[in-house]
């Protein structure tokens, strides 16, 4: 499985509910408070951050294998 | 999901931290499971935060005048009964000012789903105490604690006739979004209580924290249905029941309207 985040910054007001709720502690915090996607590796493709995102502003996109 | 966005107009206005967006996402979410059509789903909304839903929303919507979401949603179900009709409104929106048109919506038991946004204060207008802010809770309007005891709309709505009532919150959005989906699928009136964070004119008010504290608060609080059941009244005070609290089949207003016109229309023959 391979997950992809695309985060958008212009969209992002920096609430950082990504950042506190990421299961497997994907993000870092910038210093206005917005998440750095600094461990992608680590993502497991839960997806719960753009769930949670309320401004549509984290997309997360899971390839699995074989597809 | 973002087909469904009228992009030019992001970001939206709701606050840093806001439940409205989740919500929103959630909603959106679940007519994309549904796979229903874009140009046959409408949603109307009054006036406050989240019934700013609306102008974001690629489907038809009506913007309409505070309180009063479900008598225009009423009436355009009733004039073009193949629309999906969606409304989505705030606490104060849909339980004070707009509360009796809630429980005839609900009684009708007209295909109508509606979503409640519950921050538990008025918004827009900086945080005036609504019908769904807790007893001794701090609004504006309640410097010393707020001296009524809210509502528990789920349960209203349920006694006045809804035919599906679901509860759920921000933090459990899996939940939410599942729930959504099924007050959408059911045929009659739906409602689905969405407790969301107003981290800005309540929490800060409330002392609770930012936003993610706020999560955290109904992460902490929430309680299943089943698990509710084998619980005493006081081990719930201070709990938010989630889950599908009622789900019956009864006769939906178009079809039992269908019928008067059906038999208004042969006595006008013979």
């Amino acid at each position: 499985m391979r997950a992809r985040i695309e985060f958008n910054p212009r969209w992002c007001k920096a609430c950082g509910i990504c950042i506190a709720f990421c299961p497997a502690s994907v993000f870092d915090t910038d210093q206005d408070g917005r998440p750095i996607v600094a461990r992608p590796e680590a993502c497991t493709g839960c997806q719960l951050c753009e769930l949670r995102c309320p401004d549509f502003a984290i997309a997360v996109e899971v390839e699995r294998e074989g597809e | 999901m973002k087909r469904y966005l009228r992009q030019q107009y992001m970001p939206h206005i709701w606050c840093p931290g806001c439940g409205n967006g989740i919500v929103l996402g959630a909603l959106l979410r679940a007519i994309s499971r549904l796979g229903w059509d874009q140009d046959r789903i409408a949603v109307v909304s009054g006036i406050g935060c989240s019934s700013r839903a609306t102008g974001y929303l690629d489907f038809d919507t009506l913007h309409t005048t505070h309180g009063r979401a479900l008598a225009f949603a009423t009436g355009l179900k009733l004039a073009r009964p193949e629309l999906k009709v969606i409304v989505v409104g705030g606490d104060g929106d849909l339980a004070a000012i707009g509360g009796n048109h809630l429980i005839h919506a609900a009684r009708r038991n007209i295909d109508i789903t509606t979503i409640c946004v519950n921050n538990r204060i008025y918004g827009m207008t900086s945080g005036q105490a609504s019908p769904l802010t807790p007893k001794g809770r701090l609004a504006t309007t309640a410097p010393y604690g707020n001296v009524d005891r809210p509502f528990d709309l789920c349960q209203l709505v349920q006694a006045a006739g809804a035919t599906y009532v679901a509860r759920s919150t921000t933090y459990h959005v899996r939940q939410l979004c599942n729930l959504i989906a099924e007050a959408l699928e059911n045929r009659g009136f739906s409602f689905v209580e969405a407790v969301a964070q107003c981290p800005v004119y309540y929490g800060r008010r409330n002392r609770l924290g930012t936003a993610v504290d706020m999560l955290k608060y109904y992460r902490d609080h929430a309680v299943t249905v089943r698990a509710a059941q084998s619980m005493q009244p006081e081990q719930l005070a201070d709990k938010i029941i989630i889950g599908r609290l009622h789900h019956v089949v009864e006769p939906d207003y178009e079809s039992e309207y269908a019928r008067v016109m059906e038999e208004a229309r042969r006595r006008a023959d013979r």
